[in-house]
């Protein structure tokens, strides 16, 4: 019985003529493969290189006195980073002050109260924003701050990165609190909780690791930006607090000592971005950590 | 991030309360809430807060367009239209004319795209089709590892490894073979517009490949099993079922490639050479919209300057935002609705 099954079974498998695939399509198919594995290799090829020799060049030049002093004039060795690594401490935390409530309002705003047109104008905007040269932004925040006190500061900084993170903040809160089933939002108005203790205490709050994320993605974006600052912060050669007055910055020192002809500076400028991409780098895995077991695993 | 599992909501469930007395309570509390008299007013606030916020994007869009206008009404009124086609830059003379930048801005980006374009779509279609599953997650990562590199850092890694690598191999290679062209001529300097559009390239390579992964993983699986049951092979499954459907919303990313190339400032400031000049030879040193903005602005000393430089902004500022709009309509149009990734 089974004998003559499969024997019948092959006799039809030979009679319908499957066409073997050409060499030349097999060929063709290999050829693409192979171009793929290639483009690979070139595009992973640079960021190996830059990791390489970030570190190489970096780890040599970082010390106590680059993490303590201040610039040194022209000729003189040593002197370090410290007040720029401060002042992008400070206008950072103006930026995230200014722009992270804004960001997330307009996300709840998005997902809670913009499913409709004026949701989408926002949401084309917010796209649209994003893709806006942040050297532009710059000339924004200098005509809005600069221009009326007469003096760069990093209150202007802060603001130029505080636009710029908006819109990746607003975007990505609105998809986080889209993900938050319905029915755990009318559960809570079934409970006679109302619209906006619903959205702050049960959507935004399950929503919280995914928004914190995404606040995470907009400061790195910005940590690192240069060329708002040029116009607006400055730069300083020397410690400053204040708010209103010319500021250091770490990507501005990094950009200054670069395209300066010195050695000693180049050497300090390899530091520098080391230790900006630390920073950056440790700023986001510290908060990631924090949201998954540490202090805020709870919120 | 999105299918990462959603903590369970706490809820302080209120104590069980006395008999009578609460039942009173109860009934004085629901008495406003039957009778819809609850108080709307926090509700209210909070709508409008909110509403507040959201407008505040659209707000800040109208801010950047003002600022921009109002600041180069001065250039505008001088040299109108003519300031577009003038490729005279003189501070001294108070004569401006935005060709040269205009150039330079173009042609870095196209020559970006030239390099990244391929590589991109190679590593996009690798990710998604080919790889091995376990590969995938790091590779991607990686990929977009490279998208988190602030720009001044892949300025100082061009200035002294790219740029010397090109000088002393590429160039000499580039000028015996493609010489004859013109494009690949003159001094190998090594910084000028080439080392400008391999660097820009480097730097929306990630972008690119990103948002393509994310346009051939919407391609439904249907179309790749019935291309295959045709007796395809899998390029000819990648070619005819998978790339050919997402052809808009690829072209959307190279658009938004694009976008980010045009605006791009540190990297490029630190390597094209600086020199406002329209070069027939990549060779050559150039300059761009965004770089002339990042050396002058903050010594731009008299009125007309800043107005001009402040013009240049405009001129940058209404073409991304032409290309970005047109970019993200194509890749909604692949994607449905569902944003492309907008964080990169």
């Amino acid at each position: 019985m089974l004998h003559t099954d499969s024997n019948s079974a092959a006799v039809l498998i030979r009679k319908i003529d499957i066409p073997a695939i050409s060499l030349r399509r097999r060929v063709m198919d290999r050829l693409m493969t192979g171009v793929a594995v290639v483009t690979v290799g070139i595009v992973l090829l640079p960021l190996f290189a830059i990791f390489a020799y970030l570190i190489y060049k970096g780890i040599g030049s970082i010390n106590i006195a680059f993490l303590t002093q201040t610039p040194k004039p022209v000729g003189e060795p040593g002197g370090g980073m410290a007040n720029a690594i401060a002042g992008s401490m400070v206008i950072l935390a103006i930026a995230s002050a200014l722009g992270v409530p804004l960001g997330i309002g307009a996300g709840i705003f998005l997902s809670e109260y913009g499913r409709n047109r004026y949701g989408d104008i926002v949401r084309f905007v917010s796209d649209v924003l994003n893709g806006v040269p942040s050297i532009v932004i710059g000339i924004v925040a200098y005509g809005l701050v600069v221009m009326r006190q007469k003096h760069f500061s990093a209150l202007a900084g802060g603001v130029a990165l505080a636009i710029m993170m908006i819109p990746t903040i607003a975007r990505t809160t609105e998809q986080m609190l889209l993900l938050v089933p319905q029915a755990i939002r009318e559960a809570a108005y079934g409970l006679g909780v109302s619209r906006w203790r619903t959205t702050l205490s049960i959507t935004l709050r399950t929503a919280t690791s995914g928004v914190i994320t995404g606040v995470m993605l907009a400061f790195a974006r910005v940590a690192g930006e240069t060329a708002p600052l040029l116009f607006t912060a400055f730069g300083n050669n020397f410690w400053n607090w204040k708010m209103d007055q010319p500021t250091a910055a770490l990507s501005l020192q990094i950009f200054t000592y670069a395209i300066s002809p010195f050695d000693e500076w180049h050497r300090q400028a390899w530091a520098g971005a080391l230790v900006l991409i630390i920073l950056i780098v440790g700023a986001v895995a510290a908060v990631r950590l924090a949201v998954k077991h540490g202090t805020l695993a709870g919120v | 991030m999105s299918n990462q599992a959603l903590p369970r909501p706490r809820f302080n469930a209120p104590e069980p309360e006395q008999a009578p007395k609460a039942a009173l309570k109860l009934e004085a509390r629901m008495k406003p809430l039957l009778q819809g008299k609850v108080s709307e007013v926090p509700d209210a606030v909070f709508g409008w807060a909110m509403r507040v916020c959201g407008l505040a994007v659209v707000a800040i869009l109208g801010l950047i367009v003002y600022q921009l206008v109002v600041g180069s009404q001065l250039s505008w009124h001088a040299f109108g239209w003519k300031f577009f086609g003038q490729s005279d830059w003189n501070p001294v003379e108070d004569q401006y004319g935005a060709l040269p930048f205009m150039f330079g801005t173009v042609v870095s980006s196209l020559l970006s795209l030239v390099i990244a374009v391929p590589l991109s779509l190679g590593v996009a279609v690798f990710i998604t089709e080919m790889c091995p599953i376990g590969l995938r997650g790091m590779l991607s990562f990686t990929t977009e590892l490279l998208a988190a590199i602030p720009s001044v850092v892949y300025g100082l890694w061009a200035i002294f490894v790219l740029v010397p690598i090109l000088r002393e191999y590429v160039q000499p290679f580039l000028a015996k073979t493609l010489g004859w062209t013109g494009l690949f001529s003159g001094p190998p300097y090594g910084i000028g517009m080439l080392a400008a559009g391999v660097i820009l390239a480097i730097m929306i390579i990630p972008i690119i490949s990103s948002i393509t992964r994310e346009v051939l993983t919407v391609v439904p699986q249907h179309q790749r099993e019935a291309v295959l049951a045709l007796g395809a092979t899998r390029w000819e499954m990648i070619r005819m079922g998978v790339l050919r459907n997402a052809r808009a919303g690829i072209v959307g990313a190279v658009i938004l490639g694009l976008g980010r190339a045009l605006g791009e400032t540190m990297a490029v400031t630190m390597v094209i050479g600086n020199r406002p000049e329209i070069a027939k030879s990549l060779f050559a040193p150039g300059y761009t919209m965004a770089s002339v903005l990042a050396n002058e602005f903050s010594e731009a000393t008299g009125d007309l300057y800043l107005s001009a430089l402040i013009e240049i902004g405009l001129a940058l500022f209404f073409v991304t935002i032409v290309v970005n709009a047109l970019a993200r309509l194509m890749v909604w149009s692949v994607t449905r609705g569902q944003p492309a990734r907008s964080v990169v």
